[in-house]
């Protein structure tokens, strides 16, 4: 092992120490009292249908709560096939 | 992957699998599923027919010019149906805030702006799984 692998192995074991103290931390998995269950979700099941006139609340909250979240991922896709295609695509017998 | 069996039962199934998506995409709102689950049933059929009967028919079903369009025109489909808010003086991609008719819940016609929202993805993400497939086999080739 070379000299200058010690203290990336010290920062890697310090990090993976940090990231375990965090994990003990969260509160039990499925609790009616995690941070995660907070008014948001009550307001989503409850308001849902009315709010929005939709019966599947999973397109309720994807196209109209957070319709800006969906609208750059659609960007994203975009972005995905720009770089594919100009990585990849040959243009046949045109200039240079 | 020119077998004759294979071809016919493709030509059997994947006009009902194209349906199947688009059914998929126009019923997000009402059922299970969703413009993107929708979008990549519709993608998969183009490419199931590529594979099965070639690159070159594939393409003719497919030219270029509409996958160009598709790819350009989908997301701005989706900032079209986000001004309709604007126009009418609510937020961005509002849809009841800015006073659009909800209908009946749980018919087709139900949701506002959300099932045209959906078409937007729906389309975005079929030309996508298109483009790509398309874009890495002829560079293959």
């Amino acid at each position: 092992m070379r000299l200058w692998a010690l203290p990336i192995l010290f920062i890697a074991a310090l990090a993976i120490c940090i990231i375990l103290t965090a994990v003990a931390e969260l509160p039990p998995y499925g609790m009616p009292g995690n941070p995660a269950h907070n008014q948001v979700t009550r307001r989503y099941i409850e308001n849902a249908w009315e709010e929005t006139g939709v019966l599947n609340m999973i397109t309720a909250i994807v196209l109209d709560y957070r319709a800006y979240d969906t609208m750059f991922e659609t960007i994203v896709l975009f972005t995905a096939v720009l770089a594919v295609v100009i990585t990849l695509k040959t243009t046949e017998g045109k200039g240079d | 992957m020119r077998d004759f069996i294979l071809k016919r039962v493709a030509a059997l199934l994947l006009p009902f699998i194209q349906m199947y998506g688009l059914y998929v995409i126009f019923h997000g709102h009402v059922s299970p599923g969703g413009s993107f689950a929708g979008g990549i049933v519709v993608g998969l059929a183009f490419i199931a027919f590529a594979t099965i009967y070639g690159l070159e028919r594939g393409r003719a079903k497919m030219p270029e010019r509409i996958t160009t369009l598709t790819e350009s025109y989908g997301t701005l489909w989706y900032g079209i149906m986000g001004m309709v808010g604007i126009i009418k003086g609510a937020p961005f991609l509002a849809n009841k805030l800015a006073g659009i008719d909800l209908g009946t819940l749980g018919t087709l016609s139900s949701g506002g702006l959300i099932s045209l929202i959906g078409l937007g993805v729906g389309i975005r993400v079929a030309s996508t799984m298109i483009t790509l497939f398309f874009t890495m086999m002829e560079e293959e080739s």
